[in-house]
């Protein structure tokens, strides 16, 4: 399902970390790990197609992109979003499999409400329910722990197994361990001095 | 394609002030200028006047096209789901012409009579207006989507769009003058549709790039 081969995500002409080889299959749960600044957001959004400074190469079912924006529109209520983003996909608008994504994912009641109004941790929960209503089987997600409730992450740990179990792959970038069974572990380091090109501090570069 | 259309027109409904912010500048502008500048009511410059302000009120309404989505992350996913995202790059454009540059053809007759242009050619007025807004909804979508990632992009935005606003602007008030002397209007009606055309050929493609270089740029 995604393949890197001595992936190296680069910012300012400089690797952000040492080369990623990893396969991914389907029914893998893959947590992504490092430091601040170690290139997890940058690697997603490579993955993801939204970065294109790499070298190295990787090849990627099409997949779904949770970043740090969470891609709602505030002006607009859950249901409408989740329609607007069935609809990128081209999948058919059917209101009630978005009812029942809502309702799983604990925002049921928010469902009419304009995005603006719901808390960080329910704008998190309706971009799980983005999640489910999509129909890619390769799911990037970046600290999709942040702000969500501890049935929130249960939740979330929950979704994710259930999304490997049916065959999908989750690549996660996080900093505490998600709550997921025979989860395999992608870290990020930079280590090696020869890739270094610049002045040498590596760790100066923003990317998250 | 119908979700998207359904999701732009949630906004404008929405959001009424960028529509109705623009408008109140033009209306407000316009009106300023008569009062500033009574000895030019009714004068030769007119058309430029008017096409002006055209030009400065579609500058204004441009600076917030993909802000919004950019900062959502609207974008991102447009991106990174859409296998074509040409369409929503266009229904973009089109919602933006529609909120702005129709608006503007249907004021622009009036706007040309509070100037003093006779009435007889408000219709070369709204003509000239018709075909010439597209091109700057066009040509300023490629402007929008390279400044979106800028805090403050509206100042270079306005550096980076005019320039490519001349032609229109000429053109525009090329027809407008042309009507007022009885002269022939095909050749400047030719030259606005090409210059709307040609925007429109390239600005989905410019568009595109320019957003995912904003994108990358974070």
């Amino acid at each position: 399902m995604l393949t890197m081969q001595s992936l190296v995500c680069e910012r300012g002409g400089q690797g952000l970390f040492d080369p990623v080889s990893m396969a991914v299959a389907a029914g893998d749960c893959v947590e992504l790990t490092g430091a601040n600044g170690a290139g997890k957001s940058t690697l997603l959004r490579t993955l993801a197609g939204l970065h294109s400074r790499y070298s190295g190469s990787f090849d990627s079912a099409d997949s779904l992109f949770q970043g740090h924006r969470l891609g709602l529109d505030g002006l607009l209520t859950p249901l409408e979003n989740l329609a607007w983003f069935a609809g990128l996909e081209k999948q058919p608008v059917e209101q009630e499999r978005f009812l029942d994504a809502l309702q799983r994912a604990g925002v049921l009641a928010k469902a009419y409400a304009p995005c603006s109004e719901l808390s960080a941790g329910q704008q998190r929960r309706v971009a799980m329910a983005r999640w489910l209503v999509s129909s890619r089987s390769l799911w990037l997600l970046d600290e999709p722990l942040t702000a969500l409730d501890v049935s929130g992450q249960d939740l979330l740990a929950q979704v994710i197994t259930e999304h490997c179990a049916l065959g999908g792959a989750v690549v996660c970038a996080t900093h505490s361990p998600i709550k997921v069974a025979n989860k395999r572990t992608l870290g990020l380091a930079f280590t090696s001095s020869e890739s270094q090109t610049g002045d040498g501090y590596p760790s100066d570069d923003p990317s998250e | 394609m119908k979700a998207l259309l359904r999701r732009e027109w949630l906004i404008v409904l929405r959001a009424k002030g960028a529509v109705i912010n623009p408008v109140a500048f033009l209306l407000l502008s316009t009106l300023i200028f008569v009062i500033a500048a009574p000895d030019a009511v009714g004068s030769q410059a007119v058309p430029g006047i008017l096409w002006t302000l055209v030009l400065l009120t579609q500058l204004l309404a441009l600076d917030g096209m993909y802000r919004r989505d950019f900062d959502s992350g609207v974008l991102e996913q447009t991106l990174v789901t859409a296998q074509v995202p040409f369409v929503a790059i266009l229904t973009r454009i089109f919602m933006q012409w529609l909120s702005a540059g129709f608006i503007i053809t249907i004021l622009g007759p009036g706007l040309g009579l509070m100037l003093g242009l006779p009435a007889h050619v408000a219709g070369a007025v709204a003509l000239s207006m018709l075909i010439g807004t597209p091109a700057l909804s066009l040509l300023g979508s490629i402007g929008a989507s390279v400044t979106v990632g800028f805090s403050r992009g509206g100042v270079v935005l306005a550096l980076l769009v005019l320039p490519l606003f001349l032609p229109t602007l000429i053109f525009g008030t090329g027809l407008v003058e042309a009507a007022l002397s009885g002269g022939n209007l095909m050749p400047q009606i030719y030259a606005l549709s090409l210059i709307s055309l040609v925007a429109l050929a390239i600005a989905p493609f410019a568009t595109l790039a320019g957003l995912k270089i904003s994108l990358e740029m974070q």
